[in-house]
Parts: structure tokens; sequence; C-alpha cells
């Protein structure tokens, strides 16, 4: 099929190609960072030396930076993108990554625990700015329910637990936030529930349900089901192994759900006619609304 | 009351011959696989009980526009009379913009592409690089509206100001006028016919209506 076959048939819902897997990069090492630059600022309250997991999280977040950077049409121009603080969403995630560099820097540089604390944070605003990234995009339908927003931010959240967890390989006391790593995988499994209803229930494209429909059992069982057990089980049996296998699959499960939320269930809107035109003798006809999973009503 | 230039499509007298989309890419030299103005053909019902429906689209131009709002670097702007443009110096082709809008309008080119592989003469000398790695789409033609300033014409009554594609239209299905003048061809039009917008419930507030029917009785 040519290319000008293909833009004359836009009229069912598309896969958006427009985001690759490089802005699925800076979505899940970017959530990854910020969760764990938070997990860090609590775990520093035990008194381990956790400045390494600190570079970790940085890196993360500046590796997601550049694979985003590496994909935009005019990358020398990328300073652009402080232009529009009053509603941009895109460029409140950039101009809080500078900030939470400084901290982090502090942190490693000069242990304040402010800096720890302040880096957290600024990963926790970091994470919840992509979140409002994705949702304000109208286009996309399953990105702009609040209910994404919210996953974003729960899988920001275990996914920095999960990688705290895997530094139990280094840290032993680390492995009693398993049982951390545990309730917010518990808090990402409803998100994903209440996540799953409202598309459903709101109306999506066909295609996105059944992106999540191939992942959903084994992000349920392997991403969730599993983690949690290992994660409590090492907690109370001070299994540093176990938690650093909780830890990683609650961490790969985060990739893999942001991986599929932007290049395999980001369906455009296509379009719906609310009744067919009259036409000559003819009456209107039903509504359509070509490749949903719900007729729009007349 | 400011001008609000919108667009008023007959649906029921679109034939759906792609007449609009050839004007569009001659008017703005957009290159193949790119059609800012496009006509999309939709079946619906089962056999034998079965209609078509030609619906072209474009950028709707919203009075609320998403693109607008996500866009990082201000590159996309809402003018006074409600044409939302690219400011191609601005934009860094992130297309936070494409994401967020509903009606697929946006696209992004990042090398030059030409009909027959080999750039024509007409190719080259249309060629804008300016245009490479950016956000484009419609623009409702904003020169000639912008010339409807300079000689005093009216946009959707004069065709020298009047977008390409309405100009084209062999079966008069499109209308282009300012909305908020309550005696404009458009508004009188609309005044006259069932109409709707696309994806309203989304809060975008487009600018172009689709007539389905006649006044209601």
């Amino acid at each position: 099929m040519n290319e000008s076959r293909k833009i004359g048939d836009r009229t069912l819902p598309r896969q958006q190609r427009n985001w690759d897997a490089r802005a699925a990069a800076n979505f899940i090492c970017g959530g990854a960072g910020g969760g764990l630059l938070l997990a860090v600022a609590l775990a520093s309250l035990h008194g381990e030396d956790l400045r390494p997991l600190v570079v970790i999280a940085l890196a993360l977040v500046g590796m997601g930076l550049f694979a985003v950077w590496l994909e935009i049409g005019r990358p020398w121009r990328a300073l652009n993108v402080y232009l529009n603080a009053k509603t941009s969403w895109m460029t409140r995630e950039a101009m809080m990554a500078p900030f939470l560099f400084a901290s982090g820097a502090a942190a490693v540089l000069f242990s304040l625990p402010a800096a720890f604390w302040i880096a957290g944070l600024l990963g926790l605003v970091y994470v919840y700015c992509q979140a409002r990234m994705l949702h304000a995009n109208k286009g996309i339908p399953a990105w702009r329910h609040a209910s994404c927003a919210g996953m974003i931010v729960a899988t920001g959240l275990a996914e920095g637990a999960g990688l705290l967890c895997a530094g139990a390989l280094v840290w032993r006391g680390l492995t009693s936030f398993g049982v951390l790593l545990a309730a917010l995988l518990a808090l990402r499994f409803l998100t994903w529930w209440k996540y799953q209803a409202s598309l459903r229930d709101a109306g999506v494209p066909i295609g996105t349900m059944k992106a999540f429909d191939a992942i959903d059992v084994r992000f349920v069982w392997l991403g969730h089901v599993l983690p949690a057990v290992l994660g409590v089980a090492a907690a109370l049996a001070g299994l540093p192994l176990l938690a650093v296998l909780a830890g990683v699959l609650a961490a790969a499960a985060g990739g893999w759900f942001k991986y599929t939320l932007v290049c395999r269930a980001a369906f455009t809107q296509g379009f719906a006619l609310p009744w067919t035109p009259t036409r000559g003798e003819g009456k209107a006809g039903p509504g359509v609304q070509p490749g949903w999973d719900r007729v729009r009503p007349v | 009351m400011s001008k609000r230039y919108a667009m008023a499509i007959d649906l029921r007298r679109c034939v759906g011959c792609q007449t609009c989309t050839a004007a569009c890419k001659s008017a703005n030299a957009t290159p193949p696989g790119v059609q800012w103005r496009r006509v999309l053909d939709i079946e619906n019902g089962k056999f034998p009980e079965v209609s078509r429906t030609f619906l072209p689209v474009a950028c709707m131009h919203c009075a609320d526009p998403p693109c607008m709002h996500v866009c990082p670097t201000t590159a996309t702007k809402q003018r006074e009379d409600g044409l939302v443009t690219i400011d191609y110096d601005l934009c860094i082709g992130c297309s936070n913009c494409i994401m967020a809008c509903p009606y697929d309008a946006r696209s992004i080119e990042y090398t030059p592409r030409y009909a027959y592989g080999e750039a024509m003469q007409s190719e080259t000398a249309r060629f804008d690089p300016e245009r490479l790695s950016v956000a484009t789409k419609c623009t409702f033609c904003k020169e000639r509206i912008d010339l409807a300033a300079v000689t005093g014409q009216t946009p959707g009554i004069d065709p020298e100001v009047t977008p390409a594609c309405v100009n084209s239209c062999i079966s008069g299905a499109m209308h282009f006028g300012d909305v908020n003048d309550p005696h404009s061809n458009i508004s009188t039009l609309l005044a006259d016919t069932q109409h709707f917008r696309m994806h309203e419930e989304l809060g975008t507030d487009p600018s172009v209506y689709y007539i389905l029917d006649g006044a209601k009785a």
C-alpha cells in the first residue's frame, strides 16, 4: 500500500508513529529516575550512604532526556522548549530537569539531607509533569484519561521503589523496603484496574484495548503479584536476593507498560459522524464512529 | 467583536472528488504523502442498508486549540481572527502538537520528498527548507486572508481572499466566512441548517462546521 493511500484512509484511528521508542525511553527512564530519587530520599533516613543510587537516578533522567533529544526534528533549537511554561507540560518537565540535576548533584557532592529530600520531591514533580504531558494530548484517547496520568505516577513510584530494592544487592539494609514496594505495587495494580475500567467505560479505539489486553495477564502476575509476594517475603525473611528480584520485576514491568502505552496502545481519535447526512430523497442515517469499541449515540 | 473565520462543509453536497485536496496541494506545495486537506470516505451500515459519506477534513482552527497549549516553544499560536498558525522558526519538531490534535491534522516531514523521486523544476522552485522537521498543517490559506485586509475584499465572498479548497469545490459544498458576523454568508447558512462540529465533546471549539440536513421543521 502506498503512502498516499494510507493517508486517504485515515478515517480509522491509527497507531501513532511520531513518538517512537526514543520518546518511550524518556517516560521509562525519566519516570524510573524520578521515582528512584524519591525512594532514595525516603531510604536516606535509614542512614545508609545511598549516593550511588542518586547518581543512577540522575543518569536515568539524563538518558531519557537524551533519547527524546535524538527524536526531535530540530535538535539544535532544543532550548526553545523553555518558551511556554504557561501551558505546556513539556516545558515544565524541561524546567524541572536542571533543578533536579542540581539538587541531585548537591546530594551526591555534599551529602546534605535536605538535598536528598529536595531531589526526591523534584523527582516526584518530574514524574507528575510527564504524566500531565500525556494527559494533555487530546488526540490520543488512551492518554487523555485522568487515570492515565495516575497510572504514570503510580508506575514511577513503583519503579523507584523497585530500583531501590534492587539496591539491596549492595546495601542489605534496603531489603526491608520490599514492604514499601509491595504497597506501591498494590497501588499501581488498583490504578491499572481503574484505568482499564475507565477506558472501557468511556470508549476507546479498538486497537488500544487490544494492546492492553495483550499485556494484562503477564503485567498483573509478573509485574505486581509476584514482585509483591517476593518483596514482602524478602523483608520478612531478610533475604536481599528476593528483594532484588522483586525490584527488577517491578521496574521492568513499569517500563514494559510505558512502552506499550506510548508505542502500542496510542491510537489516534479517528473521525465520527453523529448521523449521516440526508442526500436527495433519502433520509438521515445512524451515526458512525469507525474503529471504536462503541457506536456513537445519535 | 473580532472576526472569527470558520468553514462550513455541506456533507449533503460533497461528492468526494478530492478537488479540494488537489487545490490545497497546488496552493501550498505540500510534498507527496502530506495532505493538509483530504476527503475521507466513510462507509456505514450493512448490505443492503449501506451509505457512504464523504468527509473533508483538515485543521479545524479550534478556538481552544490543544496543539497550542501543549506546544513547548510557542510556535503554535492563535491569531485574533481565530486562525491557528505555526512559526517554523520556533518549532523544534517535538510532535507534541500532533499527539494533542484530535483531528489528525498535523504532520512532520524530515527529508525532502518529490513526486517522482527526483525533484521536478516546479518542485525545486517551491521547495521550502523551513518546512523540514517542523510541524505543518492547513493554514486556512492565511496569506489570502491577510490580503483581504489590504484590498478590502471579503474572505468567503471574493475568491482572491478565500482558501483554495473553498474556491475549488465543484459542488459548492464548502463555505468560508466570519462566523462572528451574524449577517455573513456562513452565519446565514448555519442558521438555516442542522450541523455539527467534529469531536465537540473534547472542548476544542473547532471552527469547521459540517452540515448534515436542512433546518428543523
